[in-house]
């Protein structure tokens, strides 16, 4: 452990120096987001395809979207967000208790999220709007709908499913620092998967106006 | 990259409270009916939040500038991606 020039952690045997260690983690994290991001990439340029192709049926099927769900839903996981850094900033000062306590709000937040998500689709699914065998949609562009749908369904279900892998790395990670494995001596943990909860964050800003808010009110 | 940088839990606080902020402007214009152009604002605030995160929250302001590199890399694949994919459809009798 050293703890020259404000820096803390345990260096490897491949590394020079501390700073270049974390700068190494920190880009290594980068480019596995990077990667995730082409993932989702794809998703939305299929969205850009179908919303050039049947624009008014999209903005139609927009409408079918409940705003509030989305807002306070939006809300929450910025809220997550500031919840993580501040835990960061914490792990980075070594203060263990602050850590524990922020990372756990940080998963209850997105145990919220979650929840509310869910709550959505089962209404989603009373609607009739799920594609498939109980879509029920009155007008002619019943396909096209069905298109918004898949692209709803398939992109906040991915996403969902990143949440929930950020809730677990958050309730490991909480538990790690009340065992005083991580933060004070080694913090990098907490600020990687603080870029990875952030990443998720990113991708929910995104999704909620392509979904939500096209519309306008008409 | 210094570990124990200088962003104070002020400096969070601000850009937190300027992410709701935008949150809200985001959905107040959307209840305005501007055709086609709600889909752009949207998209302008969206990108407004998303680089605040990046910027303040995803420690990018005080990372070392290789991670630019990588997101550089990142940007300049997707709109690769973008402009052929839709290149295809746009030309499309």
């Amino acid at each position: 452990m050293n703890s020259e020039g404000g820096e803390i952690g345990i260096l490897a045997p491949q590394f020079d120096t501390l700073k270049q260690q974390n700068e190494a983690s920190v880009l290594g994290m980068w480019i596995f987001l990077v990667t995730e991001i082409m993932f989702f990439g794809a998703l939305f340029s299929g969205y850009a395809v179908y919303r050039f192709m049947y624009p008014v049926t999209f903005i139609e099927s927009s409408h079918l979207l409940n705003v509030g769900f989305g807002s306070v839903n939006t809300g929450i996981l910025l809220t997550s967000s500031l919840t993580m850094v501040l835990a960061v900033y914490f792990a980075q000062r070594g203060r263990n208790r602050e850590v524990c306590l922020l990372l756990l709000l940080t998963a209850l937040l997105g145990l919220v999220f979650l929840e509310i998500k869910a709550f959505e689709w089962v209404h989603d699914f009373k609607e009739g709007l799920v594609p498939g065998k109980y879509f029920s949609f009155p007008g002619a562009n019943a396909k096209q709908v069905q298109l918004f749908f898949c692209l709803y369904f398939i992109m906040t279900g991915v996403h969902g499913l990143h949440v929930l892998i950020g809730v677990c790395l958050m309730l490991w990670l909480a538990f790690l620092v009340y065992r005083r494995k991580c933060s004070g001596n080694n913090y990098m943990k907490v600020e990687l998967s603080g870029l990875y909860w952030h990443f998720v964050d990113v991708i929910w800003i995104f999704l909620f106006p392509l979904f939500y808010l096209i519309g306008g009110s008409v | 990259m210094t570990i124990v940088e200088g962003t104070s839990i002020r400096t969070y606080l601000h850009v937190f409270a300027a992410l709701l902020l935008l949150l809200f402007i985001s959905v107040a214009v959307a209840q305005i009916n501007l055709g086609l152009m709600n889909l752009a604002v949207a998209l302008l605030i969206a990108a407004a939040k998303a680089a605040l995160v990046i910027w303040y929250f995803m420690h990018v302001r005080v990372s070392p500038r290789l991670v630019l590199v990588a997101i550089g890399a990142a940007v300049f694949m997707l709109t690769i991606a973008f402009i052929l994919t839709m290149t295809d459809y746009v030309t499309r009798a």
